[in-house]
């Protein structure tokens, strides 16, 4: 068997993986009858849906041709890594450190995302933006944000 | 006439001072984000939910249609100028209006876009008004079987118009319905999918506002970084002699006549609006020509008839979610989402309980197409200064909006690591080539399908057949059945993947 199509290939194994996680997670929870459904008739219903789905676009996948064979090509890896990294962090940091740290913290290492990194320019986001953020977000809109570090 | 009282009702409401800023900020915000390519409006408006939270329902739809449409004038601003459209709507305008641009015309092109956007603007407005009334009657009509029927009909039509591969569209629509699945069950009061984690339990689940951050805002600056940068050419200081000649307006006036009429049917389509709209609208004008070697070549029809057709479709594409509550697009979802949050339950009673809403609405969609042409024009020079901004001062601020946004839809940082973990997401969506906006779509109606498919089961003791023995519910699922029939016929299926190939 080969894949004709790699991005097929896998979105028809998530699909399926993803179908049949969440029609055997609906299994915990009351079915209840045509009459009556329950809270899992229909995630149980759109679980099994998605898997069959998914295995049409597999099958797909291994036996219609594609030119090129529909590559998924490379990961960009790095800012992948970095903008969900940088997310996950000002997420943790905000609410223990503030505004003031957590933002500059999030441009600086969002900054090493591309493929240019230059200290100025990132310097002059990080003023800029906290700025602006400042006084859109807490004078503007009077938004609960904690700017300093603090309890 | 109720019409006129309406519209009445709707400019008083459109010109008081607070939303006639509240507009203005929208097409600025629009055009803003129209003229830079990389950030759509489903990203933009995405990363403003959060702060409609300080405002009423009015001004804060009034902001974020503006936003939408102000994204088509954009977009085509640099479609003329430098070949690179900002949004996916303004592709074919790229075609000849680059070229326009090359033998020094891009004042003229830039002119008849923003007139014929605006004659389009103001007729599809009208017709906003005239259609929703009928369609509302219409509505009352329904039951739960028809309503299920028709949101099947909405999500299906959806795809089948406006993507790719339509097996992996239905695959995300379905995907979509199971996200909205994690939630609180509103009829039993069971949490699902909650993990046991006391976030997921509510009524939403995990938010909409962080799916679609995540998914188009972070998902779309990883794939933007992916990417090598590319170099631009631009036609900046030539931008003179804005005013079309008497044989421009002699060529463009037909154009912009169809271009509307096209637009404003094709943006009622489920999964119709704006893109679809331009791309019919190109290829009518090619088919009408007399002259079609002209097109490719600098054919000011071939700027007149999409930009019409554009921001005409952007318009009717309201028609079905402000009178059924359905969206046709992921920018509909996401106002639904946005009337969600402000507490508006979004359906066929939103005229009658919130008739300023509405009408103020319809009406601030012609203030906003009039302020676009009276401050687009002069303001042209500083739009594409603004393309010189490199990106890298660009995706931080992004980032940090998005964030921000994120952290203070509950003030807390559970929703700022779901958007994470949903920009992950959303960059293997990109890399599978699996489109996101029908899972926006699926996310949005999956809720409110349950609903109405489990209260139709219960009414009819269980007998799935409810749902076609019922006239009205039987013909809108064939209608949805056919639809897919007729894609999958391989004369049209050629055709329509010819369609979606040229948009690439």
């Amino acid at each position: 068997m080969k894949i004709k199509s790699q991005k097929d290939f896998w979105s028809g194994l998530m699909f399926i993986a993803t179908g049949i996680v969440f029609a055997v997670g609906a299994l915990n929870y009351s079915f209840g009858s045509a009459a009556h459904p329950g809270p899992g008739y229909f995630p149980f219903g759109l679980g099994v849906l998605l898997a069959l789905l998914g295995g049409v676009v597999l099958f797909k996948a291994l036996t219609i041709e594609v030119e090129g064979g529909d590559r998924i090509g490379s990961i960009a890896w790095r800012p992948l890594i970095v903008v969900v990294g940088a997310v996950s962090l000002f997420g943790f940091a905000l609410p223990r450190v503030g505004m003031v740290i957590a933002l500059p913290l999030l441009i600086a290492l969002a900054s090493l995302a591309g493929d240019e990194f230059r200290w100025k320019d990132v310097l002059v986001n990080c003023v800029v933006l906290t700025l602006g953020c400042w006084l859109i977000f807490i004078v503007g809109l009077k938004l609960n944000i904690g700017l300093w570090p603090g309890p | 006439m109720d019409l006129v009282n309406n519209l009445m009702l709707g400019f008083q409401t459109a010109l008081s001072l607070q939303n006639l800023f509240y507009a203005l900020l929208g097409v600025l915000l629009g055009t803003l984000i129209g003229v830079l390519p990389g950030l759509g409006p489903v990203a933009t408006i995405a990363m403003l939910l959060p702060s409609i939270y300080a405002l009423d329902a009015t001004p804060a739809l009034i902001m974020l249609a503006g936003i939408y449409y102000g994204a088509q004038y954009g977009g085509s601003t640099t479609a003329i100028l430098i070949n690179v459209p900002g949004e996916s709507s303004s592709v074919v305008t790229a075609i000849d209006g680059y070229q326009m641009a090359r033998q020094g015309r891009a004042g003229v092109a830039l002119a008849t876009a923003a007139l014929g956007s605006f004659f389009a603007g103001c007729v599809s407005t009208l017709l906003v008004a005239w259609m929703s009334e009928p369609m509302i009657v219409m509505s009352f009509k329904f039951g739960d079987a028809e309503r299920f029927a028709l949101m099947v009909l909405g999500l299906i039509g959806a795809v089948v118009l406006a993507s790719g591969s339509l097996i992996k569209a239905l695959c995300m629509i379905v995907l979509g319905l199971l996200i909205g699945q994690i939630n609180t069950d509103v009829i039993s009061g069971a949490p699902r999918y909650s993990f046991d984690l006391p976030e997921l339990m509510d009524a939403e689940g995990i938010g909409f506002v962080v799916i679609a951050m995540g998914v188009f805002g972070f998902g779309e600056i990883i794939a933007n970084l992916g990417q090598p940068a590319e170099k631009r050419e631009v036609f900046t200081n030539k931008v003179t002699g804005l005013w079309p000649t008497k044989e421009d307006f002699r060529q463009a006036w037909p154009a912009v006549l169809r271009g509307t009429a096209l637009g404003s049917v094709l943006g009622v389509l489920p999964g119709g609006g704006a893109l679809l709209a331009s791309f019919a609208a190109y290829s009518l004008e090619k088919k009408v020509a007399q002259d079609p070697s002209k097109f490719g070549k600098g054919a000011i029809q071939g700027v007149a008839g999409p930009e019409s057709a554009n921001n005409a479709g952007a318009q009717t594409s309201f028609i079905p979610m402000l009178t059924l509550g359905i969206p046709t697009n992921a920018v509909m979802a996401l106002m639904i989402g946005a009337m969600t949050i402000k507490g508006i339950q979004p359906g066929p009673q939103v005229m009658s309980t919130n008739p300023a809403l509405f009408w103020g609405l319809v009406a601030s969609m012609w203030v906003g197409n009039l302020m676009l042409v009276v401050l687009n024009l002069p303001l042209i020079g500083m739009w594409v200064k603004l393309l010189t901004v490199p990106y890298r001062f660009l995706f931080p601020a992004i980032m940090v909006f998005c964030c921000i946004g994120s952290y203070t839809l509950k003030n807390n940082s559970f929703d700022v690591y779901m958007t994470a973990l949903f920009a992950f997401v959303g960059y293997v969506f990109y890399k599978l080539g699996c489109e996101p906006a029908p899972l926006l779509l699926g996310y949005i109606l999956g809720p409110m399908m349950e609903e109405n498919l489990r209260r139709a089961l219960l009414l009819s003791r269980g007998d799935w057949s409810t749902f076609i023995t019922r006239p009205l519910s039987a013909g809108l699922l064939v209608a949805a059945a056919l639809l897919v029939v007729v894609v999958l016929l391989p004369s049209i299926r050629s055709k329509r993947e010819e369609a979606f190939q040229d948009a690439d």
